[in-house]
């Protein structure tokens, strides 16, 4: 008898593989809360957006690794020179995951409900460029052209977010295009996800995807016991850990620990400069002189923090991007140096003198302020004490004072009975576009002095400027020009002191195939069709 | 001879002894952060290892049993003098004083007095030396701890005020400021002793889960709230026993005031 080949052998193994991947496998993780919606249009926290990134159809997605945009239920569109109209040519034939069939009129149905101003939608928030109406206009079942009243800087990038809904499935939200749907919801435990039959996506190989036919989300507020799972391989992966509940998986599981580098996150202090805000007269000074800033700045030790603080998952931060966001990041910027010196130098030469370890303004106050922070976050406390002990080094007394979430929002947004504040950006977005909230002196969130009338310093008159210059242009390699501008006064002016930038981190088990962790949100599952998990 | 209780007194007072001279025996300051060697592991120049900010944690504990032993006694006499003026009071006139009083206790009983801590400590000024928020933190809890033993103060004084021998010397005409000092109060002195004892490590343990909180002692000064965060994470305890110290510090000294209380207890 012929015994069977090395060839069969490795035929029937691949065969076996390739079923094994696409049947009867399930992909676990866990949720850290409740998701609050399943309109993708109304979706404004972390597990609702979980939820929309993996049964969401959108015209247009944002590769999270190449950070570049990718066809996705539109074949191709274009901006028009005006940057207020885009035109989307849709894929054919095209089904929900209810059988009801995808058309130019659900694209337009589901941009009349984002911009409705009724539903308050957060996705259309983004999209609220001036007054008047944004027009829908249906070209043919393939094509559609969507015209804003004033024009939108990085306009075909917001569409990552706008999941497409069915004008006419009576399963509304429930009905989708993406990769899976919600097949079981138990209230405050877990969901389930099926795959979608109607995806539209196949591999180079025209199987169809995704892969795996169920994801299982935990609902899991605890990170103690979600690692836990993870290490007992209840969970396949952990989306995003910190600095701590990483090392423990690289002490117990290292294969299992990814660090993606530097990430979009960064931690940074500020102080009070709002001209009626209750305190001193001498330290609203201190706080206005940008040599002051400086070297507060300079004095603190970046290098330590992300070492000792983050333990090492960490950079010294540059600035109001990190190097994660490849485009508009300005590479010409590095972390300011750790330089006690030069900060004394720049003290003595704004009056600031040291007399027997104390630091003394011109007037002879002695130079103390608090740091406050919110309780709870042992990263930002320990970061505290560490620029508590910096700053002595320059003769700064510094209280630390650890607040409830609450008290400290009401002191930095309200009375600003405040001197300095350590807290943390999330950016999910890479457009400067997305900052103007916080950049502009006329904003809510521009944290040091909100709200201004007008720009209560020339340099802020000139990020006003260039802000706006860059919001209204539609060349990104001009708009590049007028942001990295920004990023240069901030650097110099230091109204933000960026600390540190925080590496991405995960944990992803074995059992995953094709998992490539990147810096932007989701980080392990940005390529959930594309994953592949063990069969249970 | 009771061998528990005397374990228990030399065990305090070496503790105590041993927290006095903390500037001498510690191995280096409560603050100094020794960043090139983070959550090390026990060691001949640290005993038991280093914090995540590269402290010495024996020198830390030591300060910070220093803290916490002073301060919880502090605030243990200021609350039982309260329970005793107010119950006292109360007590002994009776009527609706008394009612009225009671209400007002059952009332503060009913706060939920960690929100009321949070609120006042957020409230308090931001600029204050840790050594100022940690007076702080202990005068707020022996302000908030005063009701429950009001109320057994004045159960036990309206019984008192009934009794026969307090009839008797009312019926001799002794005036009413006298019966409470010279009669009452005397009386009452070791139930308020009692309430002082059973406070001292309630008041300890209460510092110590606002440490938890982060809104307890300001850093760089420890306390053993502060010291017992680094047992909140899972993922940093498993893997470093040596982070129990305080932990078991703070049992061992719980433990012995209990001893010490139980002993004065039974006599009263």
């Amino acid at each position: 008898m012929k015994k069977p080949g090395l060839g069969a052998v490795f035929t029937i193994l691949l065969l076996l593989s390739s079923g094994f991947a696409q049947s009867g496998n399930v992909l676990r993780f866990c949720l850290r809360s409740e998701p609050k919606t399943f309109n993708p249009l109304l979706v404004e926290e972390d597990s609702s957006d979980t939820i929309r990134y993996l049964t969401g159809g959108v015209l247009i997605r944002v590769n999270r690794d190449t950070q570049k945009l990718e066809p996705g239920l539109a074949t191709s569109w274009k901006v028009s020179k005006d940057g207020r109209t885009i035109t989307f040519t849709l894929r054919h034939k095209l089904k929900f995951s209810d059988d009801t069939l995808f058309s130019a009129a659900d694209v337009a149905y589901t941009i009349q409900q984002m911009m409705d101003p009724s539903l308050h939608s957060p996705v259309g928030d983004s999209f609220r460029s001036g007054d008047g109406k944004t027009e829908t206009k249906i070209l043919s079942s393939e094509k559609v052209a969507i015209t804003f009243p004033a024009p939108i800087a990085g306009l075909d990038r917001l569409f990552d977010q706008v999941a497409i809904m069915s004008a006419k499935s009576p399963r509304k939200e429930m009905a989708v295009l993406g990769p899976y749907y919600i097949a079981e919801n138990k209230a405050g435990s877990y969901l389930v996800l099926r795959r979608n039959p109607n995806y539209w996506k196949h591999d180079a190989s025209d199987r169809p995807l995704p892969y795996v036919d169920t994801v299982r989300l935990d609902i899991q507020q605890n990170r103690d016991l979600e690692l836990l799972r993870f290490l007992r391989g209840e969970i396949d992966f952990v989306n995003s850990i910190d600095a701590e509940y990483f090392d423990k998986v690289t002490t117990e599981k290292p294969a299992l620990a990814h660090d993606a580098g530097p990430s979009l996150d960064s931690e940074h202090m500020w102080f009070n400069q709002v001209p009626s805000s209750p305190i001193p007269d001498y330290k609203k000074a201190w706080f206005r002189s940008t040599s002051f800033r400086r070297a507060v700045s300079e004095a603190i030790n970046r290098e330590d923090l992300a070492r000792v603080a983050f333990r090492g998952h960490a950079r010294p931060a540059v600035g109001i991007f990190s190097p994660a966001n490849q485009f508009w990041f300005n590479n010409k910027l590095q972390p300011h140096p750790f330089d006690q010196k030069s900060a004394l130098s720049r003290l003595q030469q704004d009056g600031f003198k040291m007399q027997s370890g104390v630091l003394r303004d011109r007037a002879g106050h002695e130079v103390e302020f608090s740091i406050i922070t919110n309780a709870g976050n042992k990263y930002r406390e320990r970061m505290a004490t560490m620029i508590q002990q910096d700053l002595a080094g320059i003769g700064m007394k510094v209280n630390v004072v650890t607040l409830d979430f609450p008290s400290l929002i009401e002191r930095i947004t309200r009375n600003f009975n405040y001197e300095a504040c350590l807290l943390g950006l999330v950016n999910t977005d890479l457009d400067p576009a997305s900052i103007m909230n916080v950049w502009l002196s006329s904003a809510e969130n521009h944290q040091w002095n909100p709200n201004q009338k007008t720009p209560a310093t020339p340099w802020e008159a000139e990020i006003d400027r260039l802000m706006k210059a860059q919001a209204s242009t539609l060349n990104d390699h001009k708009r590049k020009q007028y942001f990295d501008r920004v990023q240069e006064i901030a650097w110099e002016q230091e109204p933000f002191i960026y600390l540190v930038t925080k590496n991405g981190l995960s944990a992803v088990s074995a059992s995953i195939q094709n998992a490539r962790p990147v810096v932007l949100r989701p980080q392990v599952f940005w390529n959930i069709d594309q994953l592949v998990a063990e069969k249970r | 001879m009771n061998w528990p209780r005397t374990l228990a007194v030399g065990f305090l007072l070496t503790l105590a002894l041993m927290c006095g001279l903390a500037a001498f025996i510690a191995p280096s300051g409560y603050a100094h952060q020794f960043r090139d060697i983070p959550s090390a592991p026990p060691s001949h120049q640290h005993w038991l290892g280093t914090d995540d900010l590269g402290r010495d944690r024996l020198s830390r504990l030591l300060y910070g049993t220093r803290v916490s032993l002073l301060l919880a006694p502090g605030a243990a006499l200021l609350s039982s003098l309260l329970a005793a003026i107010i119950g006292a009071t109360a007590g002994f006139l009776g009527g609706w004083i008394q009612r009225v009083v009671m209400a007002a206790t059952d009332l503060f009983l009913s706060l939920p007095w960690l929100f009321l801590l949070i609120t006042v400590r957020a409230l308090m000024p931001l600029n204050v030396s840790p050594v100022f928020s940690v007076v702080i933190t202990f005068a707020m809890l022996g302000c908030l701890g005063w009701a429950a033993a009001a109320r057994v103060v004045c159960a036990d004084a309206r019984a008192l005020s009934n009794s026969d021998f307090i009839l008797l010397a009312r019926a001799s005409g002794a005036s009413g400021f006298r019966l409470l000092r010279r009669h009452l109060l005397p009386n009452l002195m070791p139930l308020i002793f009692a309430q002082f004892w059973i406070s001292i490590p309630v008041f300890i343990l209460a510092e110590a889960n606002l440490g938890i909180l982060g809104l307890g002692v300001a850093e760089p000064l420890p306390s053993w709230g502060s010291l017992l965060r680094e047992l909140e994470s899972y993922s940093s305890i498993s893997s470093s026993p040596w982070q129990f110290a305080p932990l078991l510090l703070l049992i061992a000294v719980v433990s012995c005031f209990h001893l010490v209380i139980t002993d004065r207890e039974l006599p009263a």
